[in-house]
């Protein structure tokens, strides 16, 4: 070969090599294996709400998405006041949302539908649905199982796909490698792992609250394909989050894209068409946390499950003695 | 730094241009290296000890079970130990409390109830474990009970809290991950046979890859309350053939036995 020759076909490969991760976004942090760096610790808390509140735009101007935040500090400072002979529950000091809107200005969480709340429930998921309440209406403290799975502690809403904001905690580790993509909830403080070299989901019969996700690289954005998820029939998949069931057909795919130094823009969308008339889109963004993240030893402390059920057996015993 | 293996200088020598060798080999060096990350060795995957540790960090023999109602699925296995001098210091009191905590390890165990197993427990248990090692950032994910640590490899910290599985700081040594833990809050069991610690419990683990399906797993344990010396715990972690680990969430196991004399009694 011609020297000249060498050198463009070095040149050439260098290029190809460089590129294989997309030639976009030069300026966001990537590993020393070229991909984009999603490691660090990050926080999706907002106060904007999961669903638009009707006769709400699209987008909130600066100024308006301003007079929210401003508000819901005022509810917490409101919420904050100790009220005489009141055992009190969830206050300020609880509660974790950060104070801001999402950086893209929309009213809701859910980008689809185009109107930003959830699509209707199918025939089959409003009959679900019915079930669900009937059965918690006669059933409900009659043992762990009747109930959330966060009160169990089983599952906490920002550990699975697709990752609500939690109302506190919700603060995620991300160590990823060439090969994975592990997520570390503080929120019951639980390890999603996402595959990077799998092609296929386990069988079936394997079942997994976190569900088993797979991704692959799409230029700069981390697309990732969750399945196999455990569900409760009678709970909502994400407890406090939303009250919707789920079926067997219910799958999520996620989108992460860090597209600066403070920011990975986060997109999910679930499918479920046993339950729901249409898929629905989430979008969030994930913004830098200093950290530390702090061990939440959910179940070793689970006083409050002891509690509800002796109170309930209490209750019982007080009602047939009258 | 680039480092030009022997096998590319014997084949420079051969080629017939300089060019062809820098060509072939900035195509390596660009290619994710298997062996190292960032400069360190790769310790990314799924590992797992084969030892009985978790039974019994002692050399022990055979043993009856705590429920006969499943025979030999609960019967003790026997199994070397895996601790240097085959004996853990304790102090007089520290070695009554053992003795009490085996007389009731089958109810006593914080395993039974799907607790945390805190560290150097989670290495032994006979599940898998995998390590997620990026350019600065190390995480341990523990197939039992889903148990996670953060290993902070930047400036060491003092641990803000006490917590089942530790405050991990770690570093390397050469070629060796050293992690130090403290921060326990003296929960936790060593083994199944009551062997225990306090939240005094300070442990320093060090891992070297052996080859790329061995790991040499050391843990030093020392803790003023409990042991009149540290002692050394010494086992080999084998690579696993599989991708990740799975989930293993055992608290729906546990809550029978937690909770079931608080279920509303149905009458027949």
């Amino acid at each position: 070969m011609s020297r000249k020759k060498i050198i463009s076909t070095l040149s050439a490969l260098i290029a190809s090599l460089i590129s294989s991760f997309g030639a976009q976004a030069q300026d966001i942090p990537r590993t020393s294996w070229g991909a984009p760096d999603l490691n660090g610790i990050w926080t999706n808390g907002t106060v904007t709400p999961i669903q638009r509140n009707p006769g709400d735009p699209e987008y909130w101007t600066p100024e308006q998405a301003l007079a929210v935040e401003e508000a819901a500090y005022s509810r917490r400072v409101e919420n904050d006041r100790f009220v005489e002979g009141q055992v009190g529950s969830y206050n300020a000091a609880f509660f974790d949302l950060g104070l801001k809107t999402v950086p893209s200005l929309r009213t809701s969480l859910i980008i689809d539908p185009p109107d930003g709340r959830f699509p209707e429930l199918s025939e089959n998921g409003r009959q679900r649905q019915q079930e669900a309440r009937t059965f918690l209406d006669e059933h409900l403290f009659d043992g762990p199982e009747t109930l959330q799975l966060t009160e169990r502690c089983i599952l906490f809403g920002g550990a699975a796909a697709p990752m609500m904001p939690e109302p506190y905690n919700s603060n995620y580790q991300i160590v990823q490698t060439p090969d994975h993509v592990s997520i570390l909830a503080e929120n019951g403080y639980a390890m999603r792992v996402i595959s990077l070299s799998r092609d296929e989901h386990y069988p079936e019969n394997v079942e997994q609250w976190l569900g088993d996700s797979i991704g692959h690289w799409e230029g700069d954005t981390l697309v990732v394909t969750t399945d196999n998820i455990k569900y409760d029939r009678y709970q909502s998949y994400y407890g406090v989050m939303y009250n919707a069931p789920t079926s067997d057909n219910i799958r999520v795919v996620e989108r992460f894209t860090r597209i600066a130094e403070d920011s990975i823009r986060y997109q999910a969308t679930v499918t479920d068409p046993d339950i729901y008339t249409a898929p629905w889109t989430i979008e969030t963004f994930f913004a830098p946390h200093e950290g530390p993240m702090l061990e939440y030893a959910c179940h070793e402390g689970n006083v409050g499950m002891f509690n509800m059920l002796s109170g309930a057996r209490y209750e019982e015993s007080q009602a047939t003695n009258q | 730094m680039l480092v030009i293996p022997h096998s590319v200088r014997r084949m420079a020598n051969k080629a017939t241009s300089r060019f062809t060798t820098f060509f072939c080999f900035l195509a390596l060096s660009t290619i994710s290296s298997a062996q190292e990350i960032n400069g360190r060795p790769d310790l990314n995957g799924v590992w797992q000890t084969l030892s009985t540790a978790n039974w019994n960090l002692l050399t022990h023999g055979a043993g009856k079970g705590g429920n006969d109602d499943i025979g030999v699925f609960g019967a003790i296995p026997p199994g070397g130990g895996v601790v240097a001098g085959n004996e853990i210091p304790y102090l007089p009191e520290a070695a009554e409390r053992q003795a009490q905590n085996f007389a009731s390890r089958w109810t006593a165990d914080p395993e039974i109830n799907c607790y945390l197993p805190g560290v150097p427990r989670a290495t032994y248990m006979p599940y898998p474990f995998q390590i997620f090692q990026s350019d600065n950032h190390i995480t341990f994910a523990y197939q039992f009970a889903g148990a996670a640590r953060i290993i902070n490899m930047g400036e060491p910290t003092e641990p803000p809290l006490e917590s089942w599985m530790g405050w991990s700081n770690g570093r390397w040594e050469g070629d060796t991950l050293v992690i130090d833990v403290t921060g326990f809050n003296g929960e936790t069991w060593l083994d199944r046979s009551g062997n225990h610690h306090s939240y005094e419990l300070h442990v320093v683990e060090r891992y070297t890859k052996l080859n790329d399906y061995m790991m040499a797993y050391e843990a030093v344990l020392e803790d003023p309350l409990t042991y009149s010396r540290p002692w050394t715990i010494n086992l080999v972690l084998y690579r696993l053939p599989q991708d990740q680990i799975m989930e293993f969430n055992c608290i729906e196991y546990s809550e029978e036995l937690l909770y079931g004399d608080l279920r509303k009694q149905v009458d027949e």
